[in-house]
């Protein structure tokens, strides 16, 4: 099956027509990832749109996805699959009510695809005729290194095995994705058979466009104030950064409001959308809401300018 | 293939290996891909192809702008041409560190001048002389006792606690239910649940992370316990270990030589303020804000060694301490001076820094280290 995208603008292209406005070196690496059938591994702050990117992937390319969220401990019976067991047991007095005991039959049916329970990982690998599906494998800094080590193996060669059944390989390896906040180091090996991208806050312009393209109804007017504020937090020494997630909260929470513009008292009545540690908010408060503001109204002139 | 792409693929090749002495953890598999990737690629515009090496090359967000430099830099020296081996050379100077100076703080013979080629004999140490250097002080040892206590650390055991996680084994006995093992093994009782087999919670030791005052006024300890910390990050998984003065330096890959001097020059290279003021509350804000949402995952056990002289703001220490003790299983503060008899912990810093910690021990000589490791073991009584 040929690779569904052309080149690079025609990534940032159909990504932006789907309503993810991308930087250009996010999408070198979404088409690189495409390209060459390898594994997407996204990294970077909470809230910049690592997620965002496997779904507008599988939208934008006509693909279902498939979205495992990783947590410490998850297991192959919740990752890749589990046997039915009422269903087999059930299956079993069934049988004995019919007098049936060939074992070898008797095995043979009860270890048949109607009592696989297909988890995240197999149904990727294992999905009905027609294109590959998108897979997502969220968070897997949550996940243990085990988990870790069992899907650098599921990752090299995109096939699955069951001992009841036998191998499961992939017609067409999968587009996946994986993302990472970075709550601990993920291991080389899995890295290296991955593009690496790691996602930064957007520049004013992208994240104005973003807004524009996520929050309807959003003034122009109150859409650039908003990102020029939201950009000057992040230059403040804060310990969480708000994140685009937390513009576009904020943004829809003035949408909400009936602004037309920013001014001290909306914003200190609104802070806890975007800052969600005391220290932050205490931290906002001391240097003053009205100087930041200031700032960020001449940060917003000089974005314009240029 | 024309001459013009001889060229190219050369300068790839040539690039990987400036990489790789850049530290960049670059294989011969990701040049393959990246000159596959190429194809796909507008080689005319320089920022994809940027870009696309980018993608393939760079694995971790700290090698990002290194990666940057060295491509302009790169690009620039080839202007389309041949790049010959010789210009490599120049690429790969990094500026000269006083590594010298800090080499030589370093090595006991730092004083006296000229480094005496001693002759290395191995002196045994009868149980009594040990006992003696296991209860004298750090900063009193001789260049001969640091080498044997050099030696003992290496010896210590310790056992870290250990922390229930989520992740479950077969066991034969515990609360969970196996139900795909049960399952197959009474297969042959016609599935009717003769055997149950059982799970428990798998435990797992806790990370451990070390924060290290190495401020002139720690100068007699901080050699001795940048031993100590060699020693321990290399005998169990999971060890971090940072460095302060005014600044703070991650040290935990240095430190993973496997070869002590080589560990320890390293680990000295990357530091910049050895021996200068001590900023403590600064230095665990750094932490807090940029380390650790990265390494305190799993119930972390941290160990800030220091003396709690602090020329910095001891509020901004307060609370950062508070914030630390939050964040993490247990917090202990290990003080040198604390062997000392008659020593209060009376300086400001200590001051503010004491209601926020689950221990506060000594470290200034073997038998500390020996007591340390037992608090470790017994910590989740604490």
């Amino acid at each position: 099956m040929s690779v569904p995208v052309q080149s690079i603008d025609d990534v940032q292209e159909r990504l932006a027509r789907h309503g993810y406005i991308a930087e250009r070196s996010l999408a070198t690496a979404i088409f690189l990832a495409l390209k060459l059938q390898k594994p997407l591994f996204l990294e970077g702050e909470a809230g910049v749109g690592k997620t965002e990117v496997a779904k507008v992937l599988a939208t934008m390319l006509g693909r279902p996805l498939i979205r495992l969220q990783c947590y410490e401990g998850l297991d192959v019976n919740t990752a890749v699959y589990e046997w039915n067991y009422t269903r087999q047991m059930l299956h079993i007095r069934l049988m004995e009510a019919a007098g049936r005991v060939d074992e070898k039959a008797a095995l043979a049916e009860l270890f048949g695809p109607e009592f696989l329970l297909k988890r995240p990982l197999l149904q990727a690998i294992d999905y009905a005729d027609g294109a590959p599906p998108v897979l997502l494998i969220d968070e897997l800094d949550r996940a243990d290194e085990e988990f870790e080590a069992f899907l650098l193996e599921v990752l090299s060669d995109f096939q699955i095995t069951i001992p009841e059944v036998g191998t499961i390989r992939a017609q067409e390896p999968p587009i996946v994705v994986i993302t990472s906040n970075r709550t601990r180091e993920v291991h080389d090996a899995l890295k290296r058979r991955c593009i690496y991208h790691w996602i930064d806050y957007p520049s004013f312009e992208k994240e104005y466009q973003i807004i524009l393209a996520k929050v309807p109804g959003a003034p122009e007017h109150l859409a650039r104030e908003v990102v020029a504020f939201v950009q000057t937090l992040r230059e403040q020494d804060l310990f969480k950064r708000p994140g685009v997630a937390e513009t576009l909260d904020w943004m829809a929470a003035l949408v909400a409001l009936d602004r037309r513009a920013l001014d001290e008292e909306v914003i200190a009545g609104t802070l806890g959308v975007l800052l969600k540690y005391k220290d932050d908010v205490d931290l906002v408060r001391a240097l003053g809401i009205g100087p930041l503001l200031r700032q960020a109204r001449e940060h917003a002139a000089t974005a314009e300018a240029t | 293939m024309t001459g013009q792409e001889n060229y190219f693929v050369h300068n790839v090749v040539v690039f990987g290996r400036v990489l790789r002495g850049l530290g960049l953890p670059v294989g011969t598999a990701q040049i393959a891909d990246v000159l596959t990737a190429l194809t796909y690629v507008d080689l005319s515009s320089r920022e994809d192809v940027k870009h696309t090496l980018r993608a393939l090359l760079v694995r971790r967000r700290e090698d990002g702008p290194l990666f940057d430099e060295a491509f302009d830099l790169f690009w620039k020296l080839v202007q389309g041409g041949l790049l010959a081996e010789v210009d490599l050379s120049r690429l790969l100077q990094r500026p000269p560190r006083q590594q010298m100076a800090l080499v030589r703080w370093l090595s006991e013979e730092g004083e006296g001048g000229d480094p005496p080629e001693e002759v290395h004999e191995d002196r045994v140490y009868t149980f009594s002389a040990r006992e003696v250097l296991r209860t004298r002080d750090f900063a009193e040892l001789s260049p001969d006792e640091l080498e044997e206590v050099r030696r003992l650390m290496q010896g210590l055991s310790w056992a870290l606690p250990q922390r229930r996680t989520r992740r479950r084994v077969p066991a034969a006995r515990g609360p969970y239910f196996d139900l795909r093992r049960t399952f197959r093994r009474n297969m042959r009782y016609g599935a009717e649940p003769v055997h149950l087999v059982r799970r428990r919670p798998k435990y797992r030791r806790r990370p451990l992370v070390a924060i290290c005052d190495i401020s002139g006024s720690m100068e007699r300890y901080s050699r001795v316990l940048l031993q100590f910390l060699y020693a321990i990050t290399n005998r169990l998984d999971r060890v971090e270990t940072f460095v302060f003065g005014t600044r703070l330096t991650r040290i935990t890959r240095q430190l993973q030589r496997r070869d002590i001097d080589e560990a320890l020059a390293e680990a000295t290279r990357h530091i910049v303020d050895w021996g200068g003021g001590t900023r403590i509350g600064e230095a665990l804000k750094t932490f807090n804000y940029r380390w650790a949402r990265r390494v305190l995952g799993g119930g972390a056990v941290v160990l800030i060694i220091s003396d709690g002289w602090d020329r910095g703001d001891v509020d901004l220490l307060a609370r950062e301490m508070a914030r630390l003790h939050r964040s993490c299983y247990r917090l202990i503060w290990l003080n040198p001076l604390l062997g000392m008899p008659g020593y209060e912990p009376l300086t400001r810093g200590m001051q503010a820094a004491l209601p926020h910690v689950d221990a506060f021990l000594p470290v200034h000589n073997l038998e500390s280290l020996e007591q340390l490791g037992d608090v470790l073991a017994r910590l989740n009584a604490l």
